[in-house]
């Protein structure tokens, strides 16, 4: 058996498929990435607990032959954070959208950077709220159109990893769907990271953002994705007018820091006999 | 001058909120609330709004908002649905003790878990409590018309007025609606004159603490405040009616001659008993519109005027552990009357479809000696 047929076999639920996603989604390709990353991690089906907020990419939830929890809008971490309280030696992923991590759910998403609790979340950015038909999220860059922004956003967007940094996340990355082996990559790494780890994949929605916005079709937009992204390495001799509009993608920080279950065990194991 | 249009019940709410010379707009996206606010968005896109439109980052800060412009004086409107508006519950509360006149579409669907979207009424009920008015439509030009009487009804009592409807069986359904012109809708309802709680000007400290003597002041103001809506209802829709021909009541029967069982309900499953009466022997419909003040006295009158002997109330929801809404407000209401009628209850909670078939197998099960049955649309 091929190897890709034996992920696809260990680790979906097969059927489940054909997935719902609409032709061109770049959420099969960050789906695949997440797969072969837990292979590659050398993590066991029985010790990865897959959380999901509301959106088109949570919908991986339901094809991922894990425990999953299929969540609330916006709550998604939230929920993690009590799993991994209660059972902190699982391997918890959390599968969120740019609306569903950045908007309603951006508070959750800040104080879970500030503990540095060891959870791995991975957001599917594609700008837009598909699910419910394309209005404008905090990641739709400036300008672009929405339903509910037809004359173009006025609003700026989030840096989501900045953000996160900026809370105390302590390992930031971006990749994309026009890169996945990169994207395996960084969630190798990023799984394997003690602490909050954010991964945002930039990823096509050719339906309700790339149509309304004439970013072409399915191809057109990998390849906008692919060309507008620049690796951390080489960002870094690039001056800001020449990064305008550009993806700096890759590992972009990575330090250690106290890892909260951890500390609160520590706590309980300092104070239970005082 | 009017006009009809083919439109789906979101565009009706839509058109009628354009229609009510809005103020401002607060948008949150929510499946099946969604098209409301973008034909809202396309409104303003053209400039045709006539008024401003914000697109906030979650429903909490969409009624957050509102609350905000309603404190300056303006006329708001936002829409939501199930989840949504179990988020905002905080400040649902908020909007009613605030008494702000705020206008809300909420398109029903149920709450998890697990996720469903179909139209349980459990969204809406679930916020029976919170002193805001409930109006029920069964079709989009219920919708239309209600939309706009909620603005008159609302900033008169000062009570938040939240508009409700089906969703999918109305808010994407196409029907034809007759949309009167904007400046015959401005003899209906002016620009808001409910007054500013903020004035610039006149320094003063809104909603701050109140002892429980005050508080109990404030609550008996709003529910002496919502008692006077069903009477107003019925003024406010006598001059909707002078204008535009069409009324609407608290609770609106339709009683063939010779009736003695009435099939109760609220929403889209009014409309289809409506069309299954010739087919049934000796039935009427009530269709409950208003539920919050609940129309005791009128439903109460409505059942003794046609000696009406069993109701059928069909409640899309269900208040677990205790049975259909709609039943047991019906059935305290009927406290006290001499010769009550039996009620027996349909929960189709999980927004379970209405069907012909399953109203007359109701029926069949209902029988004389019975005070009260329940029973399910899925066995």
């Amino acid at each position: 058996m091929a190897a890709i047929e034996q992920l696809t076999q260990d680790f979906l639920r097969t059927k489940k498929l054909p997935h719902i996603w609409c032709p061109g989604c770049g959420n099969g390709i960050v789906t695949a990435a997440m797969v072969r990353a837990f292979k590659r991690a050398g993590f066991e089906q029985r010790d990865i607990v897959i959380v999901s907020g509301i959106g088109c990419s949570s919908r991986a939830a339901g094809y991922l032959n894990f425990n999953t929890l299929h969540t609330t809008h916006g709550r998604a971490l939230s929920f993690a954070t009590g799993l991994k309280m209660a059972r902190p030696e699982l391997h918890v992923f959390v599968i969120m959208g740019d609306g569903d991590c950045s908007a309603i759910g951006g508070n959750h998403f800040i104080h879970t950077a500030r503990r540095n609790i060891d959870l791995n979340a991975v957001i599917v950015n594609n700008h837009i709220y598909g699910m419910t038909g394309g209005q404008h999220s905090p990641l739709t860059p400036s300008g672009k159109k929405a339903t509910t922004a037809p004359l173009g956003t006025l609003e700026r967007s989030f840096d989501l990893l900045e953000l996160a940094r900026g809370a105390g996340a302590t390992f930031g990355a971006r990749g994309t769907a026009a890169q996945p082996r990169q994207l395996e990559q960084l969630m190798v790494r990023g799984a394997k990271h003690k602490g909050f780890s954010v991964i945002e994949a930039l990823s096509p929605c050719p339906i309700s953002y790339g149509r309304r916005n004439k970013l072409g079709g399915p191809v057109e937009m990998l390849l906008d994705i692919k060309n507008k992204s620049v690796p951390v390495e080489r960002a870094s001799e690039m001056s800001s007018e020449e990064l305008e509009g550009k993806n700096v993608t890759g590992l972009i920080y990575a330090y250690d820091a106290p890892e909260f279950s951890e500390e609160y065990y520590r706590m309980i194991e300092q104070f239970k006999d005082k | 001058m009017m006009a009809f249009e083919v439109i789906n019940g979101s565009q009706a709410a839509a058109i009628a909120v354009q229609r009510a010379g809005i103020d401002l707009v607060a948008a949150y996206p929510i499946t099946p609330q969604t098209v409301i606010v973008e034909t809202l968005a396309d409104f303003a896109a053209k400039g045709e709004l006539g008024g401003e439109f914000v697109s906030l980052e979650s429903e909490y800060s969409a009624l957050s908002f509102c609350n905000g412009a309603s404190a300056a004086g303006a006329r708001v409107f936002t829409a939501t649905a199930s989840h949504g508006l179990a988020y905002m519950h905080e400040m649902i509360h908020w909007c009613s003790g605030a008494r702000f006149p705020i206008v809300m579409a909420n398109v029903n669907r149920a709450i998890g878990a697990p996720w469903c979207l179909d139209p349980d009424q459990g969204d809406s009920l679930s916020q029976r409590d919170t002193g805001w008015l409930q109006i029920y439509c069964s079709g989009a030009q219920e919708v239309f018309d209600t939309i706009l009487q909620a603005f008159a009804l609302s900033e008169e009592l000062l009570l938040p007025c939240m508009v409700v409807f089906d969703g999918f069986y109305i808010s994407h359904t196409y029907e034809a609606v007759d949309i009167p012109e904007i400046q015959d809708v401005g003899k209906f309802i002016g620009p808001p004159s409910f007054g500013a709680q903020v004035i610039p000007g006149e320094p003063g400290n809104l909603h701050g603490m109140a002892s429980a003597e005050n508080q109990q002041r404030l609550v008996r103001s709003r529910h002496e405040a919502m008692l006077r809506a069903p009477a107003l209802y019925e003024e406010i829709n006598g001059r909707y009616e002078r204008l535009f021909g069409r009324k609407y009541g608290a609770i609106d029967a339709v009683m063939p001659p010779g009736a003695r069982t009435a099939i109760l309900t609220a929403g889209a499953t009014a409309e289809t008993v409506r069309w299954c009466l010739p087919d049934l022997e000796q039935t009427g419909l009530i269709q409950l519109r208003m539920f919050r003040p609940f129309p005791a006295k009128q439903l109460c009158a409505v059942l003794e005027t046609y000696d009406i002997e069993k109701v059928l109330v069909v409640d899309r929801n269900c208040s677990i552990g205790a049975g259909g809404i709609f039943a047991q407000e019906l059935k305290s209401a009927l406290y006290g009357l001499a010769r009550p009628p039996a009620v027996h209850d349909l929960i189709l909670a999980g927004g379970v479809d209405l069907t012909g078939a399953l109203i007359k197998n109701a029926l069949s099960k209902m029988p004389l000696e019975n005070r009260s049955t329940e029973l399910w649309g899925v066995e």
